[in-house]
């Protein structure tokens, strides 16, 4: 519980220092517009973050959330604009906002438990299954659009990635309503204990009579819903869904687990370390752009800070 | 000549070492006792490089000599020959032989051809008839130790440790690495000799070294000594255990194995297990004795449905056939099973005491009641007097016997009819082992049918009811309690 504590609270620290820096050089920065804007950016890397943060627990990786993000933005934004034509049965199915965004997060949840299924039933490394699955939604994306986006999908739609509710962007609110069901299941259901201590010991989890495949199931499904979150914000920010959404979002959700503390060998980190971590990534790449560093020089940086978090966390395992 | 000098090591909670000193001659086999948990590995470690942070120093022929890593002992003339084997099953034995020290031709490409050579002799020296080619692999128990010795005469060391090389082997097996043994002598090469066997020590030892509970007890030549007189140093306290009441034999069998038998998992011809059968009854405490490899720990895990997909026969409870798939089956039907290696199979070192006992009692698709866990955990803190802070220390900061502890504290809050415990008192101190054996004596009071495997065998003969042997996968002897010693143990375990 204190490591935990420390942890965070170092994380904090440096979330501090950054923005403490980023606002002493440039004047722009703290500014409501300009924070709200941030929170508005990395909602997306939140919700997504989330449910990686629950798959690297297991001592898992999920490297297809990004390509799964855009395929679930894809077949919502298709079947907001066009729905189900079963021409052979002279028969169409329109969908309503709300059912756009079920069949999306359906999606979600069907490809993540489709990866869990594979990585538990055949004993694969989630590396392999999911760097597969990438490409595999990917290319799904690609023959569902033609390539093309899908754009224009209605003012409710629209509402969800660019309106406001209670003085607050509803994606920010969407974000703060997974982030607490996210530390709930992890800290206060038998479910996340099991995550945990699969994560800590698989075979010990196991032999204390856990159903590992099942929760490893749950887990990759719930990260597959997450992706299809983060679709939706981004598609109805857009009023569009474009085939290359979400391309290297991976990278940065696994780069917010690490920073926040979360070990990529499981078992030990949380959902708060995360939120943490994505802000961190969200106020670096606002303060790069701020301060004019060139889009290269940004990529660079946010390496080495990724680097340099990893190497910390391991310095402070070892004590 | 080696040497240690007041040499200390300590781990949380356990003073493994406590200044030791030892001296081991050249052209000498020199024995060191002492039951397990008596600080033998721990010194092994040191000597071998293992181990970097200790107190006390090592003097190697009139030099002291501090190994920063196992490379600087191996290269001080220091080799090992682990009880438990250090090859890599998936290479050959050459592979294996030059692994760290292949040779290479003119072109810095790998001399396979000279390094099969070489290997061959070695073999031939030692009497071992496969191809140099074969995968460790398909090796057996035996085989595999003679490639470890092999390994050390390859390094051409001074000084040999052997940690009860002679475990797994056959008799034939045995007399040939005396013989071998013999030959290092000659050669002036330091031998130290590390069994549980005294016929055997008494045989090639020439002196003898007792360590008990971190200390160095007594030395000297082993004619000068006799088998009562080692043992006797070596426990130290001859009413260590207090000797369990043998219980009725009109008792209810509980748990009842018919047939059960595990394919290994390469081999198709070959099992682990064959043809086990046996009863459990209630409130008995059943003994099992093997040698490493003989089939106790897999014959617990397969009852307890770790390996469904490779074993046959039947597992009935209270006289009822019952189907255990996972272990999750095993725990729905009042099993329990300690393991063995509390770190990799036990605990989640991770997390903390009360998370750690919780985790077989969890109420499934629930939310957490911490208030109860926290309930459960001071229970078991208080009933098995676990010494730790508080509920919330994370168990890797807990030592040895008190992570036993908390390993049958989490069995025990499933409230199991049926309690399996493979080695529940290994690697951990005196005090700890004799406040588990109470522990074990007043569950079997209670009512629960306990399976205690065991490579101790003063434990087994103060607790068991009955003793059964296994060797090689089968249940070789079965001894009543009152009618079994050491030396009928050993001699059917062999």
């Amino acid at each position: 519980m204190n490591k935990e504590l420390l942890k965070k609270s170092q994380s904090l620290i440096a979330l501090f220092v950054l923005c403490l820096a980023i606002s002493l050089l440039s004047d722009k920065f703290l500014t409501a517009n300009n924070l709200w804007n941030v929170l508005r950016q990395i909602s997306v890397n939140v919700c997504i973050s989330v449910g990686m943060t629950l798959v690297v627990l297991t001592a898992g990786i999920d490297l297809s959330v990004g390509s799964v993000l855009a395929f679930t933005s894809a077949v919502c934004a298709g079947l907001l604009k066009n729905g189900i034509a079963l021409e052979s049965f002279d028969l169409f199915i329109g969908f309503t906002t709300l059912g756009g965004i079920l069949a999306a997060l359906l999606i979600g949840l069907l490809i993540g438990i489709f990866n869990g299924w594979v990585i538990t039933r055949f004993s694969l490394p989630p590396f392999v299954v999911t760097l597969a699955m990438l490409t595999i939604a990917r290319g799904a994306t690609m023959l569902f659009t033609q390539g093309m986006p899908i754009s224009n999908l209605g003012e409710n739609f629209e509402f969800i990635g660019s309106g406001w509710f209670i003085g607050i962007p509803v994606p920010v609110w969407i974000s703060l309503i997974v982030v607490l069901v996210g530390v709930f299941i992890s800290k206060r259901t038998t479910f996340g204990r099991y995550i945990y201590a699969i994560g800590g010991n698989e075979k010990a989890a196991f032999l204390s009579g856990i159903n590992i495949n099942s929760i490893k199931l749950a887990v990759y499904g719930i990260a597959g819903i997450m992706a299809a979150i983060g679709g939706i914000l981004v598609s109805s920010r857009l009023n569009s869904a474009q085939p290359n959404a979400g391309t290297s979002y991976e990278l940065d959700s696994i780069a917010a687990v690490v920073i926040g503390g979360t070990s990529l060998s499981g078992g030990i980190g949380s959902i708060t370390g995360t939120v943490i971590g994505a802000i961190v990534i969200g106020v670096l790449n606002n303060g790069l752009v701020l301060l004019n560093v060139s889009p290269f020089w940004q990529q660079v940086v946010k390496g080495l800070v990724i680097l340099l978090a990893v190497i910390i966390d391991q310095k402070s395992k070892k004590k | 000549m080696l040497k240690t000098i007041n040499i200390s090591k300590s781990f949380p909670g356990v003073k493994a070492l406590n200044e030791v000193n030892l001296t081991f001659y050249p052209s000498k086999v020199n024995a060191i006792l002492g039951e397990n948990g008596a600080g033998k590995s721990t010194l092994l470690k040191i000597l071998t490089g293992v181990y970097t942070d200790y107190e006390g120093e090592i003097v190697l022929n009139e030099k002291t000599v501090r190994f920063k890593n196992i490379k600087d002992a191996q290269k001080a003339g220091i080799a090992i020959i682990h009880q438990e084997l250090n090859l890599i099953p998936a290479l050959n034995i050459v592979e294996n032989l030059f692994l760290g020290k292949e040779i290479h031709n003119s072109w810095g490409l790998l001399d396979t051809f000279k390094m099969t050579q070489i290997t061959k002799d070695l073999l031939h020296k030692l009497e071992l008839n496969i191809s140099p080619t074969t995968l460790v692999e398909n090796l057996k128990v035996g085989e595999q130790q003679l490639v470890e010795i092999a390994k050390a005469l390859l390094a051409d060391a001074q000084v040999i440790l052997m940690d009860e090389p002679t475990s797994a082997l056959s008799d034939k097996e045995i007399e040939n690495l005396h013989r071998i043994i013999a030959d290092l002598k000659k050669e002036g090469k330091t031998i130290v000799y590390i069994s549980h066997k005294m016929d055997e020590l008494f045989r090639i030892a020439d002196t003898y070294m007792v360590m008990r509970d971190g200390n160095s007890i007594d030395a000297g030549e082993i004619s000068q000594t006799t088998e009562q007189d080692l043992i006797r140093k070596m426990v130290g306290r001859e009413v260590l255990i207090q000797k369990k009441q043998v219980s009725n034999n009109d008792k209810n069998t509980i748990l009842s194995i018919n047939n059960l038998t595990l394919s290994h998992h390469i081999l198709k011809n070959q099992n682990l297990l064959d043809n086990i059968s046996f009863d459990l009854k209630e409130g008995e405490i059943l003994g099992i004795f093997g040698l490493m490899g003989a089939g106790r720990t897999e014959l617990l895990q397969t009852i307890f449905g770790v390996n469904p997909a490779k074993s046959k026969g039947t597992v009935s409870i209270n006289n009822q056939v019952v189907s255990i798939k996972a272990p999750k089956d095993a725990i729905k039907h009042g099993m329990a099973f300690v393991t063995e290696d509390r770190k990799t199979e036990g605990l989640v070192l991770g997390m903390n005491v009360a998370s750690n006992i919780s985790l077989t009692s969890l109420p499934e698709n629930s939310l957490l009641n911490e208030k109860s866990e926290q309930r459960l955990a001071k229970e078991y803190i208080s009933a098995l007097a676990i010494k730790t802070p508080s509920a919330q220390q994370l168990c890797v900061n807990l030592s040895g016997g008190n992570q036993q502890k908390v390993v049958l504290a989490k069995w025990l809050a499933t409230s199991p009819g049926i309690l399996m415990l493979d080695e529940p008192t290994r690697g951990i101190d005196i005090n700890a082992k004799n406040e588990i054996y109470e522990i074990i004596k007043k569950l079997a009071g209670e009512g629960k049918s306990i399976i205690l495997v065991s490579s101790e065998i003063p434990e087994l003969l103060a607790l068991a009811d009955r003793i059964l042997v296994m060797a090689e996968g089968k249940i070789k002897a079965e001894f009543p309690a009152d009618e079994a010693n050491e030396d009928k143990l050993l001699k059917a375990a062999i």
